[in-house]
């Protein structure tokens, strides 16, 4: 099967690669293009720990194909940081220990980013909603949620 | 009032007495990688012509296998190799037989039969997952049934089919003879029969997956210098290091090991699941291969904290004590032993819970069924047998119409008991643990209660080692000694039977009858030894001082003093490479 | 190995799937891809619609029509579709719904597939094109009934009269995990009333039989009742009529029985979960 070209813009860069026709967006930018932040944790949508951002709206790059992604923005945790500064919604997870194994905090930071950008002052209840796709094994969730509470109120913010 | 201390006095002389963190943040050193997603994963490496690993399973939980046509997957696209059982060096292996202890049973590709759901069977490597995936599906293998046990005590019996020939009375054999892990201490069916109560319950407590976000895997690549580098997620680096050194028989040093960042693992982590087979993947084709369980392999066939059943029963008095408790468990170690084995010896340390009670035994089983083998988990071993007991605790405390706190603090361990496993109990704390509690729950405690201390009430006649019943012959967990009644009594004050110094290399295994060994025992000191300085190697085995019966002992009637064991040689450093033996491996050597 | 066609019209995807059984559309991805990634799809066509119609929603007039691409995400940024709010929020996290499509949940199966219970209870219709020829509608039930066999068409859209009164559209999602998780089962209740009395009642269950399935024991006995104490009464002795629920990893078939009746007279009375 030949294989099928695809361009998209990857925090803020323009990429071109060639991917089986069914190839899913994780492994493109994982193996094509050497993005490892997105992480394969199930292939089946519900861990979250691949979560990207598609023109600014949360996905699972594990569920979509490559080849839809043609010309789309597509934005992920490694692009978060600004050289060596920090978001406010990193330095929170960093200040309330909101990762042990860090398996889960690329996803995590990208959910709470795609909330952030909707909502800036989300309410607890409305945190918990944003991370309900996304599984954490160790912190049993109390410390991320009080970094992303953190993050919303502190001057910023809005950047996240 | 119980206050939170901090016990500086304990291990003075081994550290400085510089620490000055409680009670402060300091940020995690991996902090940073993990929230600018820099943190590298096993997986997390990019390699040039990296090929894809897919393991066809077992669809049966017991069966024979007749025939595996691999033909048309090693002419399907991008397939590179197809391994199979010949192809692994050392097909056989257990885990912790890097300590020497128990006998290879596990194939890293089953051969001749399968023995779990899930079972790897057969290994697929191709230029893409997909590829690998689709090839996969055009592996065929021909099954005869066999019929399966699940439930640990009817793998036990009798007739029950053969789960893992290697242990074909589906039992851990310990010490290459005994059929569990077995405490005596005191006289547990006099103390029944001398009870205001006798409370018996069983437990039981389901397997339990990890489940890390991360799933297992791991990838191999052929590095300069003729070695291989291994990007791993597991939990003992060097654990799987020495397994995949052995199963693919290369030299260790050829192995170069990468790992520490494990995206979860809960002990989830060290049965080396895929380092062999990605290893000899790279070393058949001499490209990197990648080796990864998908969520569902992970689920259902990446090893569990394993099932157990555990019977429990006491001797109560009116007054709260217990006096005697008696218990009998089973470890479902699946159809492969991995860590189940050291699970009940676990378990056996911790019998009966942080309780002085004069009369213990308990008999330990690891037993084999056609489910998926189990392994390590966060206090496994103690954690299902601790859910057991406090459950009881609460059942005794309302039977012996006592507030389940009180009746805690009752029956705790103070300093200077004499523990089952005849060590006397030192820096106990649950007394004081139970009134914080209690204090921060607004639990109302009884004055008596409030000014318990561990420090006090201990000690004393709890100090005692009782006379000891033994099972019929003496032979402790024989397996035709199961449901013996004792015939014989171990004098008070017996500290432990070393069973023999030799290597004992015949056994259940091969069918031949151990020839009866007869117990020899060595009396409490009168007063604990002086603690030695540590010496490097003096943790090695310490012969015990010759045996002199303590003057109270009369014999049983029934009881036939042993030979005096032979004097012990005199007290030499320990040396490099002699066989030892160790109350808990059986024989190895160091 | 897997190929993927991108269409740019509902009919030209039509065409497809008709003419060629090994063709399989794929929606928002999350039930399609699952397969893939798991290795049980490796052949065949992924068939991609980017028709714009695929995504259309009307939704003011009292015939509302929603195009089987549209997503979970734009049912909950619709103001107009409040009343399907909490079955839309009741599918997965943020991500998923994104992604996942109305189209798609038709095809769930149980115990997924909650937001087509809803659908049930609103008696919708389900349209579908077969090969190049025009749109015809089908009720839900048929549609599901039928799904197994496989080969009715391309589902474009589905069609429901919309609620006159939208606090008579209940959904509840029971699930053992906070704040979500895969149903134990899933109940929707349009109850539309007229002078106080329940006038052509649709309850639908999820999880509780193979399929979505309507509880028309319960429709029955709440038919001209007024919502009071002795017909939620009623109503909760029918619960289980018809109900065949399975025993899996979320819950025994056991479990579910015997909690549908709590639930469902909970919901009735408007008491909380």
């Amino acid at each position: 099967m030949a294989k099928l070209p695809v361009q998209f813009r990857l925090n803020g860069s323009d990429r071109a690669t060639f991917v089986d026709p069914s190839s899913n967006l994780l492994d493109t930018l994982r193996r094509g293009l050497g993005d490892f932040a997105p992480k394969y944790g199930c292939g089946q949508g519900t861990c979250g720990v691949c979560t990207v951002l598609v023109d600014g709206e949360p996905q699972l790059s594990c569920l979509t194909l490559a080849v839809t992604c043609e010309g789309k923005q597509i934005e992920t945790a490694s692009g978060m940081a600004d050289g060596p500064n920090l978001q406010p919604l990193q330095e929170a997870f960093m200040d309330h220990f909101a990762a042990q194994c860090g398996f889960c905090t690329p996803g995590m930071l990208t959910a709470a980013r795609a909330l952030l950008a909707r909502n800036p002052n989300p309410t607890r209840d409305e945190v918990v909603e944003a991370i309900s796709g996304n599984i954490c094994r160790c912190t049993g969730y109390e410390p991320i949620i009080a970094a992303i509470l953190t993050a919303a109120s502190a001057p910023g913010a809005r950047r996240a | 009032m119980a206050t939170m201390e901090m016990r500086k006095e304990i291990f003075a002389d081994e550290r400085d007495d510089n620490l000055n963190v409680i009670g402060k943040g300091v940020q995690r050193q991996d902090m940073p990688g993990h929230v600018t997603a820099r943190t590298r994963f096993f997986d997390d490496h990019a390699f040039d012509g990296m090929l894809h690993l897919k393991v066809v399973r077992s669809p049966h939980h017991h069966a024979r296998i007749r025939s595996i046509d691999v033909s048309a997957a090693e002419r399907a696209p991008g397939v590179k190799r197809v391994l199979r059982g010949a192809d692994v060096p050392v097909n056989k292996n257990t885990l912790l037989s890097l300590i020497n202890f128990g006998k290879d049973d596990e194939p890293t590709l089953a051969v001749s039969k399968v023995s779990y759901k899930g079972e790897p069977v057969v290994a697929v490597i191709a230029d893409s997952e997909a590829q690998a995936l689709a090839a996969r599906k055009l592996v065929r293998v021909e099954y005869e049934q066999l019929a399966p046990v699940f439930d640990v005590e009817e793998a036990l019996k009798p007739g029950a089919p053969v789960v893992n020939e290697t242990y074909p009375g589906n039992y851990f054999e310990y010490h290459q003879r005994f059929d569990h892990q077995k405490l005596r201490f005191g006289d547990v069916e006099r103390a029944f029969a001398q009870a205001d109560m006798v409370i018996e319950e069983r437990y039981q407590m389901s397997p339990i997956e990890h489940a890390p976000t991360e799933t297992n895997g791991s990838i191999a690549a052929p590095e300069h210098n003729d070695r291989y580098v291994v990007h791993s997620c597991a939990q003992g680096l060097f654990f799987s290091l020495g397994t995949t050194a052995k199963i693919v028989d290369l030299e260790s040093n050829r192995l170069h090991f990468i790992g520490g960042t494990v995206g979860g693992g809960f002990g989830g982590k060290v049965d080396s699941l895929t380092e062999p087979l990605a290893v000899l993947g790279a070393m058949l084709t001499g490209r990197p291969v990648r080796y990864v369980l998908d969520r569902e392999e992970e689920m259902l066939y990446g090893s569990p904290r394993g099932a157990e059943r555990i019977y429990v029963k006491d001797g109560l008095m009116r007054d709260g004590r217990i006096v005697a408790r008696s218990i009998r468990s089973y470890f479902d170690a699946g159809a492969y032993t991995r860590l189940s084995s050291y699970a009940a010896i676990k378990c056996t340390a911790h019998l009966p819970g942080p309780y002085w009670i004069p009369n213990v035994s308990s008999d330990v089983y690891v037993s084999y069924t056609n489910r998926c083998p189990s392994t390590a988990m966060r206090g496994f071993g103690v954690t299902a047998v601790d859910f057991a007991l406090e459950v009881q605790m609460d059942r005794l405390a309302e039977a012996a119409n006592m507030d389940p706190m009180e009746f805690r603090i009752l029956n705790a361990y103070r300093d200077g008991d004499m523990k089952a496993h005849r060590r006397v109990a030192k820096n106990t704390a649950l007394i004081e643990c139970v009134q914080v509690a209690a204090d921060r729950a607004n639990w109302p405690l009884s004055e008596q209660a409030r000014r318990a201390s561990s420090l006090g009430g201990g000690a004393g006649e709890r100090s005692q080692i009782p006379a000891t019943q033994l099972d019929a012959r003496g032979q402790i967990g024989r397996p035709d000694s199961r449901s013996g009644p004792p015939t014989q009594v171990l004098p008070p004050g017996t500290m432990r039977i070393p069973l023999s110094k030799q290597p004992i290399m015949d056994g259940a295994r091969d069918g031949r009858a151990t020839p009866t060994q007869v117990p020899r025992y060595e009396p409490q000191p009168v007063a604990p030894p002086p603690m030695p300085a540590y010496q490097p190697g003096s943790q090695a085995y310490q012969p015990p001082p010759a045996y002199a019966p303590p003057p109270a002992y009369q014999p049983a009637p029934s009881y036939q003093p042993p030979p005096a064991p032979p004097a012990p040689p005199p007290a030499a450093p320990s040396q490099h490479g002699a066989v030892r033996f160790s109350t808990v491996f059986g024989t190895r050597r160091r | 190995m897997l190929d993927v066609r991108t269409c740019a019209s509902l009919s030209e995807a039509a065409g497809i799937l008709s003419g060629d059984r090994q063709a399989m559309l794929i929606g928002g991805g999350t039930l399609v891809m699952r397969d893939v990634n798991e290795g049980r799809l490796t052949e065949g066509t992924l068939v991609r619609v980017t028709d714009p119609a695929y995504r259309q929603m009307s939704v003011s007039g009292a015939r509302v029509e929603l195009g089987a691409g549209v997503t979970m995400a734009m049912v909950l940024a619709s103001r107009e579709l409040a009343y399907l709010h909490a079955p839309a929020r009741g599918i997965g996290g943020p991500a998923i719904r994104t992604m996942a499509t109305i189209g798609g949940n038709l095809f769930a199966a149980t115990p997924y597939g909650d937001f087509t219970v809803a659908l049930l209870a609103l008696d919708a219709q389900v349209v579908l094109q077969a090969g190049y020829g025009s749109g015809r509608a089908m009720p839900l039930e048929d549609f599901l009934a039928g799904r197994e066999r496989g080969g009715q068409g391309l589902v474009t859209a589905v069609q429901f009269s919309r609620p006159q009164n939208p606090s008579e559209l209940f959904f509840r999602k029971i699930a053992r995990v906070k704040p979500k998780g895969i149903s134990v089962l899933s109940i929707a209740a349009h109850l539309p009333s007229s002078s106080g009395r329940v006038a052509q009642a649709r309850v639908a269950y999820g999880a509780m039989a193979p399929l979505p399935m309507r509880a028309r024991g319960v429709e029955r006995v709440l038919e001209g009742k007024a919502l009071d104490q002795p017909a939620i009464q009623a109503a909760k002795q029918a619960a289980l009529e018809g109900c065949r629920p399975a025993t899996d990893a979320i819950a025994s078939e056991w479990y579910r029985r015997e909690i549908l009746p709590v639930h469902l007279g909970r919901l009735l009375a408007g008491e909380p979960r």
